[in-house]
């Protein structure tokens, strides 16, 4: 009895001790799953906006990778195609009058009434004979013509011959067909006459033009001309090869500025003044870089102008400080252990740097990399204020040509006045930029997972 | 000759009574951590071919002592030592001295095990590669196998020596780290609470470990067991607050020390 009256206080202590802790429990259990509530609601709506942005995206941009096609024979009027034949090498003759000759034939051969002959192949293919030649040419791409010229200087043999042929049908009939434009219009506000739309609409029925993928978009360059046949090739090569800038000079003078900073050089003022500066270059305003890059490199290095060498200085500049921040953070979460395991055994700082601290960073600084040039593929502005918005219709052959870039080329078409037909190009400009990200970061993925793999 | 056998053989005897030859000798050793002294005139010698444990409480500076024998205080940017530290007579801190080397000579071992994120063989083999001392791939496959069998590991990796050192059990990580320390044949190894980490099994393989190591290393052990002190350990150095009380024989430490807080120290009475 005596000794039964300590237990039991003991006992009543540890129920209160209890209750207490479980009339928390339910507060706390409450916190957890409304702090999980609204982690998934986060998650929801980031996805949520992706999902919409991905889907608006694709349903405008997606229509554009076909095109209303003409399939059409195409007879190669001898009596139009008035042209010597093509000169070969003559007696006496040196190669180099030769290619000019050449040339001269070629020019010739550009010149001649290609515009005639389509209308007439056209002509034949619907029987009609009243309609006019300019309605009947209004429903082919302008630039189509130098599809035919092409076909006839590779084998001017074509003379007189009737050959089946792919045409591109006008910007302004894949409107139409397409349904991009209100077919309830008055005459006046419709970019097509009445007769010309009547005949697309009988070759569509008829399956004379089809919706065809169009190859194009990839193979051509910009035109204005002939909007139908505009491509992102010379964009995409221009955008190739600043990424290619970028990726050879940020990525080592990044990785070895972050390495020699945070690795070997001293800690002091200047240091720490470095340090500073590169965290502010890294916030500033991407314009900024543009401006930089057209005073530094075009007016003082008198580098050419629209370049993607410039671009890819430009762009090297802006992403260097996120490749530097990110690698130094990479190499700052290495644990000690690692480090003091290398130095203990003798090995110089160099040696524990490279031989254990850099690979298991690897991973980080690829990922470091990838948003950098992510960053970079996808920057306009400073583009712009080097000239890259130049209207360009060439591919470029090396960087030091004058080429568009991607985004540059999406933002020109957003522009374009052609608004029906370049609102489903600029979208399927942005999906094949996305394409382009996404492909990189699957390579960045591939490799980390290999990196990682590996140890 | 005979003279020599003896005055061996008479060393070997009474090796744990006092300190043999000494490998290292420490002289006034003060150390600072920024404003803060650690460490306050330490006079310590460390026997060739013996283990020599320090044990003291917590934050007294027995890590800090270790890792001035091998200069791995040079890494920490704050910490400064004056006094002097000597490997077979030469100082430590001479600046003609190559810490490089000096870490070659002076291997450790530390708390954690720290395996590199490697294959166990080129756990073991970097040491030998850095430093040269392998002058081909049979050289240095024969190194890495005698020093993993050194370390009483080799049995249990012999089919695996090129998967992950990572993956290894705690003890035999800890192994693999006293055969990468090895496989450099240094002279002294320090080694840190190596067994803090361990399971009493895998702590007693390594306890044993170390007993046979004592045969062609200098070893200094740092240790908060005092079993693990009596048992490895030919002789004890005991430090407080910074202070190295008291060095001695260990069983003398153990059984009859002369000051009064080894007594407390040694009997459990705090720390
Ligand atoms: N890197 C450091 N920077 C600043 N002070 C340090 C550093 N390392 C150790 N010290 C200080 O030096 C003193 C001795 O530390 P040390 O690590 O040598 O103790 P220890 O005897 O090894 O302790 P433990 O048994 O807990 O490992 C402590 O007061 C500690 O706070
Ligand atoms: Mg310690």
């Amino acid at each position: 009895m005596a000794n039964q009256s300590p237990v039991s206080t003991e006992q009543a202590e540890n129920q209160a001790r209890l209750s207490r802790i479980r009339s928390g429990l339910a507060r706390r259990h409450g916190r957890e799953r409304r702090f999980r509530l609204y982690g998934l609601l986060a998650i929801g709506a980031a996805l949520a906006f992706v999902v919409i942005l991905f889907s608006m995206i694709l349903s405008k941009g997606l229509p554009a990778f076909t095109q209303a096609t003409l399939t059409i024979p195409i007879t190669f009027d001898a009596e139009l195609l008035d042209i010597d034949p093509r000169p070969t090498l003559q007696d006496g003759q040196s190669p180099a009058d030769l290619r000019a000759a050449d040339l001269r034939w070629q020019r010739d051969a550009t010149m001649l009434n290609w515009n005639s002959i389509i209308e007439q192949s056209v002509r034949e293919l619907t029987g009609d004979t009243q309609i006019a030649p300019r309605d009947l040419q209004s429903i082919i791409d302008n630039g189509e013509r130098f599809k035919l010229r092409d076909a006839f200087v590779a084998n001017p043999a074509l003379a007189g011959q009737t050959v089946e042929m792919q045409l591109l049908a006008s910007a302004n009939a894949d409107n139409w067909l397409k349904g991009n434009i209100n077919r309830d219009l008055p005459d006046a506000q419709q970019q097509l006459s009445a007769d010309a739309r009547a005949l697309a609409d009988r070759l569509y029925e008829d399956g004379q033009i089809r919706m065809a993928f169009a190859w194009h978009i990839f193979t051509n360059v910009d035109s204005r001309s002939a909007p139908a046949s505009a491509g992102l090739a010379g964009a995409f090569m221009g955008s190739l090869y600043m990424m290619l800038v970028v990726i050879v000079l940020a990525v080592p003078i990044g990785v070895a500025s972050a390495i020699y900073l945070e690795e070997f050089a001293p800690k002091n003022r200047l240091t720490d003044l470095i340090e500073v500066n590169i965290n502010n270059l890294a916030a500033v305003p991407s314009i900024v870089f543009g401006l930089l890059g057209a005073a530094v490199f075009i007016n003082y290095f008198r580098l050419p102008l629209s370049a993607p060498i410039v671009g890819g200085l430009v762009l090297t500049l802006m992403t260097l400080p996120t490749i530097i921040i990110a690698t130094r953070s990479a190499l700052r979460a290495v644990p000690p252990s690692l480090r003091q395991a290398a130095l203990g055994l003798g090995a110089s700082r160099t040696q524990m740097v490279f031989h254990h601290v850099l690979p298991v960073t690897y991973p980080g600084i690829l990922t470091a990399t990838i948003i950098g040039v992510a960053q970079a593929l996808g920057e306009t502005a400073p583009l712009l204020l080097i000239g890259m918005n130049a209207f360009v219709a060439a591919v470029p052959g090396s960087p030091f040509d004058q080429s568009s870039a991607l985004p540059v080329q999406i933002y020109l078409w957003q522009g374009n006045e052609n608004r029906n037909f370049f609102e489903a190009r600029t979208s399927a400009a942005i999906i094949v930029l996305l394409a382009l990200m996404i492909s990189l970061n699957a390579v960045a993925i591939f490799l980390r997972s290999r990196l990682e793999r590996r140890r | 000759m005979n003279q020599m056998t003896e005055i061996a053989l008479e060393n070997a005897i009474t090796s744990a009574a006092r300190p043999l030859d000494a490998k290292m000798r420490g002289r006034d050793v003060n150390v600072f951590y920024g404003a803060k002294q650690a460490l306050f005139d330490v006079n310590l010698d460390i026997g060739e071919r013996q283990v020599t444990a320090l044990i003291g409480p917590s934050g007294c500076g027995k890590s800090t002592f270790l890792r001035c024998l091998n200069r791995m205080n040079d890494t920490i940017d704050i910490a400064r030592i004056d006094g002097s530290i000597t490997l077979d007579g030469q100082d430590i801190y001479d600046p003609k001295i190559d810490v490089v080397e000096l870490r070659a000579r002076v291997g450790m071992v530390f708390q954690k095990p720290n395996p590199f994120p490697k294959s166990i063989f080129e756990n073991v083999a970097y040491g030998p590669k850095i430093h040269g001392l392998a002058s081909n791939k049979t050289d240095l496959e024969e190194i890495v196998v005698t020093s993993l069998k050194k370390a009483s590991l080799y049995e249990e990796v012999k089919d695996r020596l090129h998967e992950p050192g990572t993956g290894l059990s705690g003890g035999q990580q800890q192994r693999l780290c006293i055969a990468r320390a090895i496989a450099v044949s240094p002279e002294v190894i320090l080694m840190d609470e190596p067994c803090s980490a361990l399971d009493p099994i895998a702590t007693a393989k390594i306890e044993e470990l170390i007993d046979e190591l004592r045969a062609n290393f200098t070893i200094v052990i740092v240790t908060h067991s005092m079993q693990q002190a009596a048992r490895v350990s030919q002789r004890t150095a005991f430090f407080h607050l910074g202070v190295l009380v008291e060095e001695g024989a260990t069983e003398q430490i153990f059984t009859a020390p002369s000051d009064k807080r080894t007594q407390d120290y040694v009997t459990g009475r705090f720390g």
